[in-house]
């Protein structure tokens, strides 16, 4: 291996990394909120990238039944519960909160799909507003109802849902797979080599959104929130904060990150309903690497993961992911090796 | 569901034939016809429906008896695909049977046919057992055949030394292993055998392998738009080189993801796929121009794939070896069955879409190097590479 061989293989690694970042963040998110990982992260990030490649395409992207069909579902869930909670009043107000509001990015999906002449950034943010509501939707219709469940019992019930979901996948937009247009063109050449525009935009969105992230935990009311319900769920609740409500935040904004990861990997990658399946399990073994409660160190686990993937795929590339998942097992023993066992967080069922 | 949408042309066909004296009232002759319209092998299943409703159309009586076509969706499940093929002959008692789109449910008919001695015609490659006495036949080209053209092509252009890449399962090793065979003879050298899952999103590390090898060439063994990313992969990092692939790539997905990337690819075809550029004197340019005229009348636009052709040529050997027996036996009877079977294996110099047909007992293809040429994607169309 040579020197511009090892450069090359770490731009690529890095970018990948990049999108591990992301995708770990949102997981870490999630799982430190609501306790549940998030299998179908990677799906969405998918739906997001082939929706883009629809509007492209000049089509409809099938997203729009993908959506509405969950809004239903969650519509005659809600319905059902304040039923039978006599809360008969709340029901319009819940249709208008879990049918109508997810049917608007489909509107405006509707109104931008086959129009020409549509500057491309428009086409990127209806494909991401698109596959915003899908998380939260589909988090209202299986794992609301479970909240209070053990951590494997969500676990359970989110891997069955992301099997849910990538066979609408298939079922909504085919087996075949598409690539976008590049975000950016050109690239930056560095003393002889080029590193592409597009490897660029995905580290520096990595950077920005993981800053962003830092930003809005530490200085808003809504990040503060967040954070507290994520350290103590009945303290938090003491204090006035609503842990549904933090709990569908909090997956509102995981799936804005699966949406930009999407848009951001399509032009990279080919993408098919199911490939999102892979980049959400590598997020979480950066997730892993940060114990699935800190940022900093799933940002670091995340490029590592990038790194050893992109030299795994140049030794061996058919054990390549064996090489990757197989850091999970020095990682734990080392976790649990320098871990006091206190168990200061015993398994909280509340109330 | 077609059955009924085909009930009104058959009437009047029905009528027609009555009409014209009806010779005998000789029997129907029944076609099976199993296809993946659904599921993941539809994307072949689906030209496989076209090209037999297209070959329906071209030929609907042979040897003065009506053809009857009874198509049955497997939903690409082989356990579906021998349910279907078993309904067809106990309960349709059909004389031949044509399918299906995937390898594994064409075997899994051809174990029916065998036991039921009905004669199958695959559009897809099959491999059978020895014991199974010809009652399978496949209209493809075996995959050796295919890729000796490209490697032919590949001595002719200069090439020294090919870089392999693939998928990492049962097509990979069949590409490079007809890639070996080929290329020792004509002085070729594989320098690098890399792989990668079909579902992989990267194949940086092993593109860049092989550009650190210097080949003259590179050749892929893989399939549809996952086949794309070993050419985005090695356009990406400027390699200059010739690029190879087979003909699992003709398709307009692949084309469509692979883009610029795929400029100047040569690949291996069936020559139905480029017949309006055949020269006058190739034996398949007729056929397969009346193929695409039929298909056009059908379904309204010209084929873009070759699948369709397969099972065309499908029918068209049934016709044709339908055509031979005549009234020496009586549709529906096993002995018709047996007749057919001896007959599709007396098949001579039979022009089809893909190539010209010679079939021998115990041999389940019947192509030879006439059936194949190649191609060259040039501006996202396939042209007749000089």
């Amino acid at each position: 291996m040579t020197w511009d061989v090892a450069l090359i293989l770490g731009i690529d690694g890095l970018a990948n990394g990049a999108v591990y970042l992301l995708a770990g963040l949102g997981l870490v998110l999630i799982f430190s909120v609501t306790r549940v990982v998030f299998v179908p992260f990677g799906d969405v990030a998918a739906f997001a990238a082939l929706s883009l490649a629809a509007f492209e395409a000049g089509r409809l992207p099938p997203t729009v039944g993908l959506v509405l069909t969950l809004a239903a579902l969650a519509v005659v869930a809600e319905c059902v519960s304040l039923a039978r909670r006599g809360e008969l009043s709340k029901i319009p107000r819940a249709i208008l909160g879990w049918g109508l509001l997810p049917a608007l990015p489909c509107a405006l999906a509707w109104a931008v799909a086959g129009q020409q002449q549509l500057p491309h950034a428009l086409l990127i943010v209806s494909a991401i507003l698109l596959v915003v509501p899908i998380t939260p939707l589909v988090a209202r219709v299986a794992l609301q109802p479970i909240a209070d469940a053990s951590v494997l019992v969500l676990l359970i019930a989110s891997l069955a849902l992301h099997f849910l979901l990538s066979g609408m996948g298939l079922l909504f937009f085919g087996p075949e797979g598409s690539r976008t247009a590049p975000l950016v063109d050109g690239g930056v050449d560095l003393g002889g080599f080029m590193v592409t525009g597009q490897v660029l935009l995905m580290v520096v969105s990595a950077l920005v959104l993981s800053g962003l992230f830092f930003l809005a935990f530490e200085r808003t009311l809504i990040g503060k929130s967040l954070r507290a319900t994520s350290v103590n769920r009945v303290g938090a609740r003491l204090v006035g904060i609503r842990p549904a409500r933090t709990a569908l935040l909090a997956y509102t904004f995981a799936s804005l990150l699966a949406g930009l990861i999407g848009v951001l990997i399509a032009p990279a990658m080919t993408m098919y309903y199911d490939s999102g399946f892979l980049i959400g399990l590598k997020a979480f073994v950066a997730a892993i690497i940060g114990g699935l409660v800190s940022y900093p160190l799933t940002a670091l686990g995340a490029l590592a993961v990038g790194v050893v993937e992109a030299f795994g795929s140049f030794w061996s590339g058919a054990l390549k992911d064996v090489i990757v998942f197989s850091l999970l097992i020095p990682v734990l023993v080392l976790r649990s090796a320098l871990q006091h066992h206190s168990e200061e967080e015993p398994e909280e069922i509340e109330a | 569901m077609t059955g009924r949408k085909k009930f009104a042309p058959r009437l009047v066909a029905l009528l027609a034939g009555a009409l014209l004296g009806a010779p005998l009232l000789a029997a129907d002759l029944k076609v099976g016809f199993i296809t993946s319209l659904s599921g993941p092998v539809s994307a072949l299943g689906i030209p496989y429906h076209k090209g037999v409703q297209a070959a329906e159309a071209y030929k609907s009586v042979i040897a003065g008896r009506k053809v009857q076509l009874i198509v049955l969706d497997d939903a690409s499940d082989p356990t579906v695909a021998a349910r279907n093929a078993r309904k067809l002959v106990t309960e349709d008692k059909v004389d031949v049977l044509i399918g299906t789109s995937g390898v594994p449910g064409a075997l899994a008919i051809a174990a029916v046919a065998r036991e039921t001695h009905t004669p199958l015609i695959s559009p897809t490659p099959v491999t059978v057992p020895a014991d199974d006495n010809g009652w399978t036949v496949t209209v493809s080209q075996p995959f050796p055949l295919m890729v000796a053209a490209v490697v032919e092509k590949m001595k002719a252009s200069g090439v020294k030394t090919v870089a392999f890449i693939g998928f990492s399962d049962a097509l990979g090793d069949l590409a490079l292993s007809s890639l070996q065979q080929a290329a020792e003879p004509a002085g070729i050298k594989v320098v690098a055998n890399e792989r990668y899952a079909r579902g992989d999103s990267s194949v940086a590390g092993q593109v860049l392998k092989i550009v650190a090898a210097k080949p003259d060439a590179v050749f892929a063994g893989n399939s549809g738009t996952p086949g794309a990313l070993p050419y985005l992969g090695l356009a990406e990092r400027g390699y200059k080189g010739q690029i190879y692939g087979t003909h699992g790539l003709i398709q307009a997905d692949f084309v469509r993801v692979a883009g610029a990337s795929a400029n100047g690819l040569l690949v291996p075809s069936g020559p139905v796929m480029v017949a309006d550029q055949l020269p006058a004197d190739n034996p398949v340019r007729k056929i397969a121009l009346e193929y695409r005229a039929a298909y056009q009348k059908t379904h309204g636009a010209a084929p873009v794939d070759a699948f369709s052709a397969y099972t065309f040529d499908a029918w068209l050997l049934f016709a044709d070896a339908a055509t031979r027996i005549g009234n020496k036996a009586e549709p529906g009877t096993p002995q018709y069955r047996q007749a057919l079977h001896d007959a599709i294996a007396q098949t001579r110099e039979l022009t089809g879409t893909h190539g010209v047909f010679n079939f021998k007992p115990n041999d389940p293809y019947g192509l030879d190097k006439r059936s194949a040429v190649v191609i060259r994607l040039d501006q996202a169309q396939w042209k007749l590479a000089p």
